[in-house]
């Protein structure tokens, strides 16, 4: 056919992006996804406060000295001399009763004791849970030899010689920076997923989706509002990295770097976005066909809730195969359509090869493809199932429900 | 099937064969055959749950049959003549948020009308329909009628050569019904094929020139409005002073008599075959007392009944009688 008959489907998508872009990006949902990573941010920093604390709270190196005076004395007096050597290392130490079992000392509330050394310097005895024992057992033998020899161990002076890094070091550190990278791409999509469906569902209550099947293929409707959201999140990706450029700039070294990934940095940065946009594509394309399954809102929340919780899975997967590159879960999580973009992502934060990523790139596009087709085709067969709920004239007219 | 009138070898604007159509276990389109003739005003009549909507969906790519071929200016993919067509959904909808001009624009977009011809269009339709103080204003402020008049003039702003309407008079008061009709007659006189769908007889009976009436997804006639009506024998109808005489033996015996007091007896019966005026002579001579004599054709309501049953009728009026909203 003639292209004066009909639109061509990028043509159609264009018309339909179009409307979309400006109509989200002038709305108030544009408004609360540019506000979205606040919301993490400030729960971050207040759970982490909070944790810290709780953990400070919960984590005692309190161990209680249950002896005679003497050795008790003995006892603290070690410590006193060793701590400037080994620091950390050894237990604080407070005097309790020796005349009370240990168990009970153990249990005295709002003492929050780790475990009682009791017996003889000759002889001590370690009560606490096994865990605790273990790591406490070294320290209080160190402490009672120290203490039964009144005799200050020379310990030779170990020289300094810092290195800005190690293998280790840079391992673990780009492991951060593929974590911070992974999250952050979780919480775009997360974010994005969700405007794609209520952008749908919004289209369904205002009833103007059979004028868009009418007009232009449905694939093309699908692939146009994709498109708008993506093209929406660009400009949210835009104004945010304005705003932390800002921050960064003023902030100068305040603010904690991120160890450098395997790529560098612009590399690392491009095909974050790359990935970004796949991941995106991918899961939009789900949360669509999802929409086109739903008839209302509810019924929406209550299947978008499994493919959100196995979108938290297929995350978790791919954080949690980070530490274990080349590993089968990792190959895994790289090959899922779902989880490859965080785990890819992942690789090009430790990992200075970039085949995987070309290859990596063409399967999610063509995945993209896939779900896209796939879900248009759903949602051209459910979208427009029946008519404006005609009603079943049985007996005279037939069994009919749709108009 | 019945053939449309006019032969066949009329240029169609839509024609399906054998379109059947499920949705689970329920047989919603169960064999419909239509031809619709170019520059036609084709009404789709039925109840409520006929298979209406979804026959036009069919039409219009919107939906695809399990079974059966259409084809839309001779293409069976209708999507590929989208800028030709223009249709107007019985479930309407645009966007609140936009703006008269630019809702209007859209829906010319999508049939490939640039955006800023659209807009251009747009207002002057808005003007010619009494609603050129609403061009800048939002669909959401909008009453249901302005909002439904806006979507209207979307559907034909590109100029389309078919138009389909699903169920265009619902909603709409008196005036507006009135003006639709006016419209779509201006339409069809323009040469732009009209086809409707609607459960309300007389909407049909004054505009189209053919209809196919629909019930249980089946279509039991297609046809012209004129051949349906001429299913059914135009009936006598006879007035008289007296209700009885001589005369009574020229009337057929199962001729009906309803009497109108003591004055005034009517009776219908089917035109003699020998014609009326056989009748005449014993009638005047018997001194029957002629008040009035008619010959009346059948309405499309009759023929209606005649053609889809006595039940579809029932429904049909059920659902004008609820306001004609499905």
């Amino acid at each position: 056919m003639n292209d004066t008959t009909r639109l061509s489907r990028f043509e159609a998508a264009h018309v339909i992006a179009q409307r979309d872009f400006r109509a989200i990006l002038f709305s108030r949902a544009f408004l609360f996804f540019l506000l979205g990573p606040l919301f993490p941010i400030i729960i971050g920093v207040l759970a982490g406060g909070i944790g810290g604390q709780v953990q400070r709270d919960a984590n005692t190196r309190l161990v209680a000295v249950a002896m005679s005076e003497a050795d008790t004395q003995a006892l603290i007096a070690a410590r006193a001399r060793l701590a400037p050597q080994i620091g950390r290392a050894l237990p604080e130490l407070a005097v309790a009763d020796a005349g009370t079992a240990p168990e009970v000392i153990l249990r005295e509330p709002g003492k929050n004791y780790v475990a009682v050394v009791g017996g003889t310097l000759a002889a001590p005895e370690l009560t606490a849970p096994q865990p605790a024992i273990d790591y406490w057992n070294g320290p209080v033998a160190m402490l009672a030899a120290e203490a039964g020899t009144r005799q200050v161990a020379a310990y030779p002076a170990v020289a300094p010689r810092p290195v800005a890094t190690s293998i280790a070091a840079q391992r673990g550190d780009r492991i951060r920076t593929a974590q911070a990278g992974q999250l952050l791409l979780f919480l775009l999509m997360m974010l994005l997923a969700g405007m794609v469906l209520s952008n749908l569902v919004e289209e369904k209550a205002n009833k103007v989706i059979e004028v868009l099947a009418a007009a232009v293929p449905m694939d093309a409707v699908f692939l146009g509002k994709l498109v708008a959201m993506l093209g929406v999140s660009l400009v949210g990706i835009a104004v945010w990295a304005a705003v932390g450029s800002a921050i960064a700039l003023l902030a100068g070294n305040a603010l904690p770097q991120l160890p450098a990934p395997a790529l560098g940095w612009p590399l690392f940065l491009a095909l974050g976005l790359v990935y970004f946009a796949m991941g995106y594509l991918l899961l939009g394309s789900l949360f669509l066909t999802i929409g086109g399954l739903a008839t209302t809102v509810r019924e929406v929340q209550t299947l978008s809730m499994p493919v959100t919780m196995a979108q938290l899975l297929v995350f978790f997967l791919a954080a949690s195969s980070i530490t274990r590159p080349g590993s089968p879960m990792e190959l895994f999580a790289a090959t899922f359509p779902l989880s490859s973009p965080f785990a890819m992502l992942a690789r090009a934060a430790q990992s200075d090869a970039l085949w995987p990523h070309a290859l990596a790139l063409g399967w999610q596009a063509l995945c993209v493809l896939l779900f896209v087709r796939f879900g248009a085709q759903i949602f051209r067969r459910r979208v427009m199932k029946s008519g404006k709920g005609g009603r079943a004239v049985k007996g005279h007219v037939g069994s009919v429900r749709a108009r | 099937m019945t053939r449309p009138s006019g032969g066949d070898n009329r240029k169609l604007a839509i024609e399906a064969h054998g379109l059947v159509k499920r949705f689970d276990d329920t047989l919603a389109v169960d064999g419909v055959d239509i031809a619709v003739p170019e520059g036609a005003i084709y009404g789709i009549l039925g109840p409520n749950g006929a298979g209406k909507t979804t026959t036009l969906r069919m039409l219009l790519g919107i939906i695809d049959p399990d079974a059966g071929v259409r084809r839309v200016f001779g293409n069976d993919r209708p999507h590929e003549v989208a800028k030709l067509i223009g249709y107007l959904p019985e479930e309407r909808g645009l966007y609140p948020a936009m703006k008269c001009d630019e809702a209007i624009a859209f829906l010319g977009a999508l049939r490939g009308l640039p955006l800023e011809e659209g807009k251009a269009r747009g207002r002057v339709l808005l003007e010619q329909h009494g609603l050129g103080h609403a061009v800048d204003r939002q669909i959401r402020q909008l009453s249901k009628g302005m909002a439904q008049t806006v979507q209207l003039l979307g559907t034909l702003v590109h100029r389309p050569k078919l138009v389909v309407f699903d169920e265009p008079f619902s909603g709409l008061d008196a005036i507006n019904q009135g003006k639709l009709e006016v419209m779509i007659r201006e339409l069809a006189h323009s040469g732009t094929t009209v086809i409707f769908s609607t459960h309300v007889i007389h909407h049909a009976e004054r505009l189209c020139d053919e209809v196919a009436i629909i019930a249980g997804g089946k279509v039991p006639y297609a046809g012209s409005v004129d051949a349906a009506r001429d299913r059914i024998p135009a009936q006598v109808r006879l007035e008289t002073r007296s209700a009885s005489g001589p005369w009574r033996s020229a009337l057929p015996g199962d001729a009906r008599h309803d009497a109108k007091g003591e004055a005034s007896h009517f009776w219908y019966f089917p035109v003699p075959e020998t014609g009326i005026e056989e009748l005449l002579k014993p009638l005047i001579e018997g001194q029957a007392g002629i008040l009035s004599l008619s010959i009346e054709r059948a309405g499309l309501h009759d023929a209606f009944v005649e053609i889809a049953g006595e039940a579809a009728a029932r429904a049909l009026e059920e659902d004008n009688a609820r306001g004609a909203k499905p």
